[in-house]
């Protein structure tokens, strides 16, 4: 079992993480026609815009109840009407993600009081279903806000749609899958014949891709129609632990099983996948992924060489981390040091002694005697790379310095051979270079 | 310093700024420093986002955020300015309060902070910045910054800025009274010259200083200390023995100059360093204000140098330039210093956004613009689009932000704000600008990215 410590001191330094609104605004940026709406001072809204921006390099609908010292004295109730009234105006959402900050979970304004009495208030917007989630950012991290989020989308009632696909799964996309990711993951569901409703589906919205018109809320994602044919499902797969108590939720609310795939990179984790969607679908794997498979065992072939006896240190969200560590170690290499951003049950499992719920300086702090081949985490990592003389591998958010966040597909047997070439590379050149 | 209503309202009605010139009674507050954030429509930054703008540029200290992650994990690091010398204020240090800090009062934690940045890091002091939770609790960040500094014999300087109370330009004020009330004079060069000057508000983004500090070396002007950008701290405490100090584009931090008139009877100028015309005219009025004939030989001399080589190297773009048309959106003072730089190009401004900008500016704006220029008061990603529609535009200039508003339709882009790569200040800045606006109107990209597939004439 891994040991979880969390160093005692005062002040975070080169912070990893990032706060738990963000992760759920992130959330609820993977359904169509969304707004997500903070409710907090205007500055979390900003820095959060230019945060999701610079990673996707793409337009990023976000918006504010703009909360100012007196409105925090007052309560914050009629800035969220206020707020939604304009929203519904100006963006016309067909949904809106209502989440809160530090600053209105500190005051505590009653959540759900307020919006009993907007609907009371607002008759003419039935129709609009406000998804709410509670994110103060004095807890958790950028996957906690998002897993609560995707908890809160689950658990909302948008009336029930009766046509619906008999083949229809829910598929549970965890914080720690990009849009390609989510693109591949529904190619493979879609083989077997299967129809996917993810939730989140980023890769409707964030995939970067271009609109003939300009858009002022998400133009892609699960659509309203698909949330209302939630329980027809057959089953739900949530990708990633932290998608484990949605899946509960819908398991209790729609008596939906389910299963939790905490990884989906790596031979085995993949293997696993395939042989669940083969049994839930009756039908035999497609060929197209048993050479897929063939491929990915000679790229584990051809790149183990490079990272047999490898030391790597990594710095990530738990789910990111559990899936990246699994693979490394399947590879033969060495996880000699890990640094995460928050308290998780999967953390329990990873393929290494200890792991620390700290930052990027408990990380050096780990790494001055201790030097690895390879740093792998955000781009803020970078600094430390450099002054390790290490090789950095990004991953996880935010990726402010590489192109095609979007795109980038590191699951299943494709995505799994695609991160083997990458780090493998990195490797070889060190090799070479030597 | 405490900041309470009224230190507040001081802030927005500063005499300096314009806005103020026709409240006469001197209480209506700054339009632009008060414009209130509409629920569901405000974009804006906060009042720490803009504090932490303003201070983060002086290298040498330690800038600590006293609150919940959300204001430091989701902004470090994320600004361009540039530093010659430490890295330290690239760090992101910040006190992560949690839920028990937030029940038991965050000022040990943070006391304790201090000590730990102080121990591990040797700041030339330590910045601490208030936000929206640790103020809401009522921590008292004068008196933990007080006891620190004299606990780790270090100044400890306390920024009173959290996000709630106003826009990101009430910010930069706040962190303006912040280096008035504590750095600022605490400290005397060693020796001074009659040509010691003070920049205020540039912040070296993309090393834009860079452009134009070797001008004023070859003048024989000195400049004493930068605010802020890549300054270090100890410049800023010797700041008061300036003979002028010289506003760079914007009246972020009006106070500090009018304060330090008062205080230490240091004048001051407005200039902006973009553009052949306002680069000559800033020289042209340092010079005067300096007083000194054979300063102002020297600059007529440097700008016939600088100006005749410039012309020879813009040459060619001002030739494919010609006549484009080009929509503007950006805040304050830049959205008249812009134009007159694309003006010098040849390019056509044919509309410009006036948010934050003062009466004056506007004045300004109008006359570059001409009659058909269009003035756009409030603006969102719709509006731009529908400007650049309207008047047949070829490119749009605005902050990072607007970015993917622009190229999602297909439309030339220039990042002129914070993030940006590229120097656009001094006579260097204006070739560098000028590749930059030829390179993205004349891309091969463009003809791909509107082009209909085969199937689809
Ligand atoms: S608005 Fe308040 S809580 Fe949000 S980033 Fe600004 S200071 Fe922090």
């Amino acid at each position: 079992m891994t040991n979880v410590i969390t160093p005692k001191k005062s002040v975070a330094v080169n912070p990893l993480k990032q706060s738990q609104p963000l992760g759920a605004a992130l959330a609820f940026l993977g359904l169509k026609g969304m707004m997500p709406l903070f409710h907090g001072s205007q500055g979390c809204t900003a820095f959060a815009k230019v945060f999701l921006v610079r990673h996707f390099r793409e337009s990023i609908p976000l918006s504010t109840t703009a909360m100012t010292e007196v409105s925090t004295i007052l309560g914050g109730e009629e800035n969220i009407e206020q707020a939604i009234l304009a929203l519904v105006d100006k963006a016309k959402p067909e949904l809106i993600g209502l989440l809160t900050t530090g600053l209105t979970e500190t005051r505590g304004d009653d959540m759900g009081r307020i919006l009993k009495s907007f609907r009371t208030n607002h008759p003419e917007l039935v129709d609009l279903p406000i998804i709410f989630a509670s994110t103060p950012d004095y807890k958790g991290s950028l996957q906690s806000g998002y897993a609560t989020a995707v908890e809160a989308i689950v658990s909302a009632d948008y009336g029930v749609n009766s046509v619906a696909d008999s083949q229809q799964v829910t598929i549970l996309a965890g914080s720690f899958l990009s849009p390609g990711d989510v693109e591949e993951i529904k190619e493979i569901v879609t083989a077997f014949g299967l129809q996917p409703l993810v939730l989140p589906d980023l890769s409707g919205s964030l995939d970067g891709h271009l609109e003939d018109d300009y858009q002022t809320v998400t133009s892609g994602g699960t659509s309203l129609t698909q949330l209302q044919s939630l329980s027809n499902s057959l089953y739900t797969l949530a990708i990633g632990e932290s998608m484990s108590p949605a899946a509960a939720i819908l398991s209790e609310r729609f008596n939906t099983d389910y299963q939790v795939f905490p990884r989906l990179a790596g031979l085995e984790a993949v293997d696993q996948f395939l042989w669940k969607l083969s049994q839930l679908s009756g039908l035999a794997v497609p060929p197209k992924y048993l050479r897929q498979r063939r491929q990915l065992q000679d790229a584990i072939l051809d790149s183990h060489f490079y990272f047999g006896r490898k030391r790597i240190a990594i710095a990530l969200e738990p789910d990111l981390l559990y899936q990246t560590s699994w693979l490394l170690q399947s590879m033969g290499a060495e996880i000699t040091a890990a640094v995460t951003t928050t308290k998780s049950t999967i953390l329990e499992d990873l393929p290494l002694e200890t792991v620390v719920i700290g930052d990027l300086e408990d990380m050096e702090n780990l790494l001055v005697d201790n030097p690895v081949d390879l740093l792998i985490t955000n781009s803020q990592g970078k600094t430390l790379s450099e002054k390790l003389q290490c090789p950095l591998y990004r991953l996880g958010y935010p990726i402010f310095d590489r192109l095609g966040n979007n795109q980038r597909c590191l699951v299943g047997y494709r995505g799994t051979m695609q991160f083997l070439f990458d780090v493998g590379n990195l490797f070889l050149e060190l090799e070479v270079n030597h | 310093m405490k900041i309470t209503s009224g230190k507040v309202n001081q802030l927005l009605t500063q005499s300096g700024c314009e806005h103020n010139h026709h409240h006469a009674d001197g209480k209506g507050k700054n339009k632009a420093c008060k414009q209130q954030a509409q629920p569901g429509l405000a974009q804006g930054g906060c009042a720490f986002d803009g504090a932490s703008i303003a201070l983060v540029p002086i290298t040498d200290v330690a800038h600590l955020v006293h609150g919940p992650i959300a204001c430091a994990g989701n902004s470090w690091g994320g600004r361009g300015s540039l530093s010659s010398g430490s890295k330290l204020y690239k760090m992101g240090f910040t006190t992560d309060v949690s839920e028990n800090d937030i029940i038991f009062g965050g000022e040990k934690k943070l006391y304790k902070a201090i000590g730990e940045v102080a121990q591990r890091y040797q700041p030339k002091a330590v910045f601490v910045y208030s936000t929206c939770v640790t103020a809401l609790i009522g921590d008292d960040l004068d008196a933990v910054c007080e006891a620190a500094s004299k606990k780790f014999h270090l100044p400890v300087i306390p920024v009173n800025s959290p996000g709630f109370v106003g826009s990101k330009n009430l910010g930069n004020r706040l962190s303006g009274e912040s280096l008035l009330e504590h750095v600022v004079g605490t400290a005397e060069p060693e020796y001074t010259t009659p040509y010691d000057i003070n920049l205020i508000g540039e912040y070296n983004i993309a090393g834009e200083l860079w452009n134009v500090l070797p001008l004023f070396e070859k003048l024989g002007i000195r400049v004493l200390a930068k605010i802020t950008g890549d300054a270090t701290y100890d410049e800023v405490c010797r700041a008061h023995r300036a003979k002028l100090n010289v506003m760079i584009c914007s009246k972020a931090l009006i106070n500090m100059a009018t304060a330090m008139g008062e205080r230490y009877g240091i004048p001051y100028i407005e200039e902006s360093f973009y553009g052949v015309a306002d680069m000559n005219r800033c020289l042209r009025n340092i010079a005067a204000k300096l007083g000194d004939t054979a300063l102002q030989d020297r600059v007529e001399k440097l700008i016939a140098e600088e100006t005749t080589a410039l012309d020879i190297a813009l040459a060619p773009y001002r030739q494919r330039l010609q006549g484009k048309r080009m929509v503007l959106y950006t805040g304050g003072v830049k959205s008249w210093s812009i134009i007159s730089a694309a003006q010098d190009l040849g390019i056509k401004v044919v509309a410009t956004s006036t948010k934050k900008s003062t009466e004056e500016d506007k004045a300004r704006i109008r006359k570059l613009l001409g009659e058909e220029g269009v003035m756009l008061e409030k603006g969102n990603a719709q509006e731009i689009l529908r400007l650049i529609n309207q008047t047949k535009a070829d490119l749009l200039v605005a902050g990072g932000r607007n970015q993917y508003t622009a190229l999602k339709a297909r439309i030339p882009f220039l990042d002129i704000n914070q993030e940006r790569h590229h120097s656009y200040a001094g006579y260097t800045g204006m070739i560098e600008m000028a590749r930059e606006i030829d390179e993205a109107i004349y891309s091969p990209i463009w003809e791909q990215v509107r082009k209909p597939a085969p199937w689809e004439v």
